[in-house]
């Protein structure tokens, strides 16, 4: 017994120490972390975000060296708040609630207290800082725009939110990260990769050189160089031309569905959204629930695609074989169908017209014949609308197009279940009457400017189209992308679009846009004007009809595709008209020859226009 | 030295004493290295030092078995009064260090008695007890054998230096051995827990619940008659244990010493002033993980987060570098040493031998026990030397003579005296 109690107390004492060790070093894992939150600091290398340039390699987006000031709350020493809040030019309690929120977000981690300082300040603080531990000065880039328009395009880069940080580890509180547009779209290809410097830290906080001597440190790599398709030309002068104005316009080149311009109106300048203006400028933006400069119009918009829909239905007639192109239909300032004698107008013109003609002067009477055709060749009307929904379809419309642009809308072609529903059948049946809004692109129908361009691409070539992209090459690598590079073929054989485009040629020739013609160029184009409804005070009321209008040019090998959209424009050719064809102009020449129809558009104003529904007044429309 | 005697040595415990030697030198250079090239003539570094320390060691271990047996056992108690000598002239002559007036300087090498002293004090201890005139269940023979080991450790505490005096608790060992009566062992260990309670409860909790267990055990036994007066003596003393442990304690004992109690017995939680150390070495011990970070790649071990990482908390730097394989290793190795010597001591046919060996077990046991039990955050900081392991010439040579007079006594059992 007395030989056994010492060896029983080894073995135990040793027993135990196992254990305590197992607890210590394999359960419990919170020292491990407290280990590397101590010992090694980690810094890190930001690179110099990609630039961005337009097709003809004009520069647009650059970088400008911005500095953050950091804190690391857990190192603060007490200092003189008083000094430090002047130099920034910042209150004390607005400089107490950061520092708050920073030990809050972690007391080892640095946290921004001020953003992006400029050269001037950070020349001042530079020198005092030295008195302030536990602050710190990080250079970052900001962005530096070189054109003061295009912002929906490029889009704008600001600080990471919370919610990010949590998904993506690779960001950390105070990164900046793109936003909107271009920015967030290739944000991968920007940003490049931040490198990673871990540093081994004595217990005196000091740096006593690179832990595990950089075996995990990385270099960073630099952000990639985007060249878009965007001609900074035609988008500013497009954008001029959108001043005072309410829309969107898309220029598509229909051989590879590059976007040339993509202008929404009203818009803001990019350098609104940069630094620390950022924030209030932000706000304002946000704010402006009238203008909605933040909103998209060329992606985002769904309109009524008005008349020139036609064409669409044009196509599908023929592929259909319900109508060729000598027939003619006869109307009578409309077109009259159902047992009440209902009554879908039409404007003066002559009569009886065949397709080229009716697609010149835009005649419904025509083009709800045609589709009445379409859809009854079928035996249900159901069955009808999927057929000429596909067709639709196949043009890019009623669904997102997959360009690579953050911001969409699906646009809508309504299916024969939505009718079905809306008419609630089987309980009622309903008629292709019921749908002849179809007819004219005004019921059910709804597209975004970026979908009427792609569809007029589409015309264009005769019958596919490439999927709008603004991405043309990375890092001077032209893109390989299938999405962008391979074809969509449409429903429609090819020989059905000559007829469709010797119309909208006609359009030009003789039809609704006849003045609107420029000398050496073969314009293909088709006015439009969409009736729109808004609530005032609940009552539904109708307003200034949009002016639209879809076109390209040459008629052959299309250089240029565009959609315009002017809201509360009134008819087709008068403003979205006149538009379209100086955009086509300044694109193919280079210069407008025009002047007095370039003048007529800088100095028309639709702000009245747009001011009538708000005045709360009574008004009149389309005057 | 005969022949027959170095063949006789016992040659597994030299080598567990040359595997923690080593890896204990490979340990101090990764704590005391700084990204310096290697050096073998630099003083001014620790690991260099310490080298120096441990190839001088062999001559010291050569000495020890070149010594007569003899000599040990008759010399026992002048080795003992020139120890003392040695301990009490720090009084006059000490050099203090870190607080502690416990070297010799000589030049730039530091002596330290206190640690010649435990092999000194063993032997003395061995010379007593295996005196056939001597008999430990004599309350005199307790007294006298009490007294051999109290006036080093007297001594010793007001250098001061209470952690070195502590350990001679471990001359309880040898006595119990030797036929010291259970009821030390018991008082002691009830002192140990009632002193440990009391701290944790208030003294008067404590003793109400000793007494209502005392109660319990009356009621159960009552038919057998049982010795209330024996009950109530026992009660009284156990009471004013308490009460004194928690005036002593708050009272006599100083600030330090109370953190120290409190951090381990997880009253009071400071990682940052006083339980700074503790907590440090934890974190490095917990972050080896498995296998550890690498021999010299401690990120805790280089940025000397872990104070005295190179004396009494080296095990932490084996901790974090070795992990747990290495931790594990080096707590294994110490408890096969411990076992083995418990072997040799049990074969000892000479009294002298096995209390002396005894001895030797009792002392590096209370060194292994405490300082890891400290290291690993256990039991309170009581700053002592793990043996063969931690940074320290007096002390790596110290515990090197207790070890190999005890292999030169082993190596001569079977020899006529």
């Amino acid at each position: 017994m007395r030989k056994l109690l010492l060896y029983l107390i080894i073995v135990i004492t040793g027993f135990v120490f196992v254990s305590r060790l197992f607890y210590l070093q394999i359960y419990n894992t919170s020292f491990a972390s407290l280990s590397e939150d101590n010992a090694i600091k980690v810094l890190y290398d930001y690179p110099q975000r990609g630039a961005i340039y337009d097709r003809n390699a004009r520069l647009l987006v650059t970088n400008q060296p911005s500095y953050d000031v950091m804190v690391i709350p857990r190192e603060l020493k007490p200092f003189d708040t008083l000094e430090f809040c002047s130099i920034l030019n910042i209150t004390k309690d607005k400089l107490i609630n950061r520092l708050k929120k920073a030990r809050i977000y972690s007391p080892r981690v640095p946290s921004i207290v001020i953003p992006q300082l400029t050269k001037d300040e950070y020349a001042y603080l530079q020198e005092k800082m030295r008195k302030f531990d536990g602050f710190y000065i990080q250079k970052r880039s900001l962005r530096d725009y070189q054109i003061d328009n295009a912002a929906n395009v490029l889009g704008y880069i600001g600080e990471v939110n919370d919610a990010l940080i949590k998904k993506d580890p690779y960001y950390l509180s105070g990164d900046l990260i793109g936003i909107d547009g271009v920015e967030k779209q290739y944000e991968k290809e920007l940003r490049g990769v931040k490198g990673v410097k871990r540093i081994q830290k004595d217990r005196f906080n000091r740096d006593i050189g690179p832990y595990k001597n950089k075996k995990f440190d990385t270099l960073p790599v630099n952000g990639k160089d985007l060249t878009i398709t965007i001609d900074s030309k035609l988008q500013s002068y497009g954008d001029m031309l959108m001043k005072n104005k309410r829309g969107g316009i898309v220029a598509l080149e229909p051989s590879t569905g590059e976007i040339l311009a993509l202008i929404t109106a009203p818009t803001y300048k990019p350098e609104l959204l940069v630094g620390r203006k950022r924030s209030p400028n932000f706000t304002k933006l946000v704010y402006d629930s009238i203008a909605i400069p933040l909103f998209d119009r060329g992606l985002q918009a769904e309109y009524p695609p008005g008349s020139p829909f036609k064409t669409i239905n044009a196509l599908i007639a023929l592929q259909e074989g319900v109508i060729d192109t000598k027939e003619s239909v006869s109307c009578r300032m409309g077109y009259y169908y159902g047992k009440r004698g209902q009554k879908l107008g039409c404007h003066s013109h002559r009569s009886p017209l065949s397709m080229i003609p009716g697609i010149a002067n835009s005649c419904n009477a025509y083009f709800a014949t045609v589709y009445r055709r379409i859809i009854e060749k079928y035996e249900t009307p159901q069955k009808g609308i999927d057929t000429w929904r596909k067709h639709v379809q196949s043009f890019g419309l009623g669904n997102y197009l997959g360009n690579d642009l953050p911001v969409g809308k699906r646009g809508k072609v309504p299916t024969s279940e939505y009718y079905n529903k809306i008419y609630n059948y089987p309980t009622y049946k309903w008629y292709s009457t019921a749908t002849i809004s179809n007819a004219i692109g005004q019921g059910e129908v709804l597209s975004t400017p970026i979908q009427l361009a792609n569809m007029t691409a589409a015309i264009a070539n005769r019958g596919y189209y490439y999927t709008p992209h603004i991405i043309k090459a990375i890092d001077g690598k032209p893109i390989s992308n299938e999405e962008y590079t391979k074809a969509k073929i449409t429903t429609i054989d090819k020989t059905h679009f000559e007829p469709v485009i010797e119309g909208m040629h006609e359009v030009y020739t003789k039809g609704t846009a006849s003045f609107l013609q420029v000398k050496g160029i073969d314009i293909c184009g088709k006015t439009g004007t969409a009736e729109n409804f808004t609530k005032i005070d609940g009552v539904k009321t109708q307003l200034t009809d949009h002016s639209v209008f879809v076109a390209f040019a040459p008629k052959d090998n299309p250089k240029i595709a565009i959609a315009v959209f002017v809201e509360n424009g009134y008819w087709g050719a008068r403003y979205a008209g006149r538009i379209a064809s100086l955009m086509i102009e300044k694109h193919i020449n280079g210069e407008i020859s025009r002047t007095d129809l370039e003048q007529w558009i800088l100095t028309h104003s639709l702000q009245e226009e747009y001011a009538k529904p708000l005045s709360g007044e009574p008004f009149k429309i389309n005057q | 030295m005969a022949k027959s005697s170095v063949a006789a040595i016992d040659w597994i415990t030299v080598l567990i004493f040359l595997l923690l030697v080593a890896f204990g030198w490979a340990n101090i250079y990764s704590a005391s290295y700084e990204g310096e090239a290697f050096s073998i003539t630099d003083l001014s570094q620790v690991y260099v030092k310490q080298g120096y320390w441990i190839l001088l060691s062999i001559v010291l271990i050569v000495i020890t078995q070149a010594i007569e047996v003899k000599f040990y056992e008759r010399f026992a108690g002048l080795i003992y009064v020139i120890s003392l000598v040695s301990l009490l002239g720090l009084f006059i002559f000490g050099k203090n260090i870190n607080g502690a007036t416990s070297w010799y300087a000589f030049g730039p090498i530091g002596l330290q008695p206190s640690e010649f002293a435990k092999a000194c004090t063993a032997l003395a201890l061995a010379k007593f007890l295996s005196d056939m005139q001597t008999n430990i269940k004599f309350l005199g023979h307790q007294v006298r054998a009490f007294l051999i080991i109290a006036i080093p450790a007297i001594i010793i505490v007001p250098q001061p230096d209470p952690g070195s005096a502590l350990v001679y608790a471990a001359f309880f060992f040898p006595l119990y051995r030797e036929g010291l009566a259970a009821i030390y062992l018991i008082v002691g260990a009830s002192a140990a827990a009632l002193f440990i309670l009391t701290l944790l409860f208030k003294p008067l909790w404590v003793v109400l619940a000793i007494a209502a267990i005392m109660l319990f055990i009356l009621i159960k036994n009552r038919k057998k008659k049982p010795k209330y007066s024996r009950f109530l003596l026992v009660l009284v003393v156990i009471t004013g244990f308490c009460f004194s442990v928690n005036y002593i304690f708050n009272n006599v004992f100083e600030q330090r010493h109370r953190d120290r109690f409190n951090i381990v017995l997880g009253k009071e939680v400071d990682s940052k002033g006083i339980g700074y150390n503790t907590n440090q070495s934890q974190i490095a011990i917990g972050s080896g993980s498995w296998t550890g970070k690498g021999w010299k790649e401690g990120t805790q071990t280089k940025g000397g987060f872990v104070p005295e990482q190179h004396t009494d908390y080296i095990f932490s730097t084996v901790g974090e570098e070795w992990g747990f394989l290495g931790a594990t290793t080096v707590v294994i190795l110490f408890v096969l040493l411990l076992l083995r010597l418990l072997h040799l001591a049990e074969r000892q046919k000479s009294q002298f031998s096995r209390v002396y060996g005894y001895s030797v077990i009792g002392i590096l046991f209370i060194h292994f026990a405490i300082n890891i039990g400290m290291v690993t955050g256990l039991i309170p900081t009581i700053g002592i030397p793990l043996p063969f392991f931690s940074y320290g010439g007096s002390g790596l040579w110290g515990f090197t003579l207790l070890l190999f007079i005890f292999i030169k006594l082993d190596s001569n059992r079977v020899n006529e005296w």
